[in-house]
């Protein structure tokens, strides 16, 4: 392994990991009291607890990087808009149940890629971070995929909505795979693993679960979102505004 | 982690101690499972006397959102305080993470004697398999006929089964 990061990169990077497994926790819970059914409901909220305690973990460790005392919860809360950065696709709105499978499946096999190839990471506490949510992640994936599955293979009308929603979530994928030079330094010193190795593990995986689901995958197209530098889809700003009011309107307020 | 840090050869009086706190440590009650302790669960796991005479713990979250991961370290702080066995730290400890199997023998007898059926041993199976994996049998009536309702359940830890004899839904651990 070569020279370690400088904190400035690497700070980036845990961000973007944690801001992924926070937006999405934030997007998941949203489902509280509204799933379909009760198992539902527990199953999305169970989802959504591992991602805002993988979130914690990972803010807390930025934090630390950064060294200017800012923990967990004023890094969560106290950020702009611009500053976050989480892939777009994890800000994208639930949609019916079904869109939040597709979505689900589509980060679900992303997260656990780049948690089985980060627990051999030259940092040792992303490491050990990943080590523990790599399991967690495994149910997830298990969870989300099973239930395209039925979707898919299921009625005319569901076959329908997930086959639309994979359409309309599709292009987001790409910036998942689309290595910027913050991916490339943190891959080249060994931090991170190599987007185009992840890549073949996911496209592996949706590739069978669609042929499971019967469902056809979209072809790429060439635009690419850029949540992961900042760049977020208009939809970010209303999730933070609603995350964010409370430690906005009472700053420092603790319960 | 900082547990790493040097450790001294200990007497009769530092053995007492680290004996005393690990005692104390290990009777806790689990917040969610009261009927385990935190030794059942396999949560311990260590608790070492460092050279400059503080007692470091480390303790591992089952599922990093566990909501009882606070909660069991300010037990365990309250727990040392009350054992009055000196100057400690507490740490999270997430390498090697906490696995399922590491739950004891005796956890797993009280696990069932409470109605929640134990886990098997974790795997690393693939998506198409329930987390059920092979048939899990109702801790109830012991019938082998049951079902998966989901493999999430009313804390992280756990899933929902059910018997198809005696129609009762049941929990089981989760095979991390």
């Amino acid at each position: 392994m070569s020279a370690a990061p400088e904190a400035p990169a690497l700070y980036r990077y845990v961000l973007r990991l944690g801001d992924l497994a926070l937006v999405l926790g934030q997007r998941l819970s949203e489902w509280v009291g509204h799933a379909p059914a009760l198992e539902e409901d527990l199953g999305l909220a169970n989802i959504a607890l591992d991602l805002v305690g993988q979130a914690r973990l990972l803010l807390a460790y930025a934090g630390e990087i950064e060294g200017r005392g800012r923990g967990e919860d004023d890094i969560a809360f106290l950020r702009e808009h611009g500053e976050y950065l989480n892939p777009t696709l994890v800000e994208q709105p639930n949609g019916d149940f079904g869109e939040t499978i597709v979505r689900q499946v589509l980060i679900d096999a992303y997260q656990l890629a780049l948690y089985e190839r980060l627990v051999r990471s030259g940092d040792e506490r992303l490491a050990a971070i990943a080590e523990k949510a790599v399991k967690e992640t495994r149910y997830h994936l298990r969870y989300s995929s099973n239930w395209l599955v039925r979707l898919g293979d299921g009625t005319e009308e569901s076959h329908g909505r997930v086959q639309r929603a994979l359409e309309r979530l599709w292009p987001y994928t790409v910036e998942l795979f689309e290595a910027d030079a913050l991916d490339r330094d943190m891959a080249e010193r060994g931090v991170a693993p190599s987007l185009e190795e992840m890549r073949s593990a996911w496209s592996r995986h949706i590739d069978e679960v669609l042929t499971e689901a019967t469902l056809k995958r979209p072809a790429d197209r060439p635009y690419t979102w850029f949540g992961k530098r900042g760049e977020h889809s208009e939809h970010l700003g209303y999730l933070l505004a609603e995350m964010q009011y409370l430690q906005r309107a009472h700053p420092g307020a603790r319960w | 982690m900082s547990a790493t840090a040097a450790r001294v050869v200990p007497g009769a009086k530092e053995e007492a101690r680290v004996q005393t706190a690990r005692r104390a440590l290990a009777a806790i009650p689990d917040p969610e499972l009261p009927a385990l302790t935190l030794a059942d669960l396999g949560i311990l796991r260590f608790v070492d006397l460092r050279a400059d005479g503080v007692l470091d713990v480390g303790l591992s979250p089952t599922y990093t959102g566990c909501p009882a991961t606070d909660t069991i370290a300010q037990l365990a702080r309250r727990a040392l305080e009350d054992a009055a066995v000196g100057e400690f730290a507490v740490h999270h400890v997430l390498s090697p993470a906490w696995t399922s199997d590491w739950i004891t023998a005796e956890g797993r007898r009280k696990l069932d004697a409470y109605g929640i059926v134990p886990p098997s041993p974790a795997s690393t199976s693939s998506w198409r398999s329930s987390a059920a994996g092979l048939a899990v049998a109702c801790p109830r009536c012991r019938s082998a006929r049951t079902e998966t309702i989901s493999e999430f359940g009313s804390t992280p830890c756990k899933a929902l089964h059910r018997c198809l004899d005696c129609l009762e839904p049941f929990e089981r651990f989760k095979c991390l």
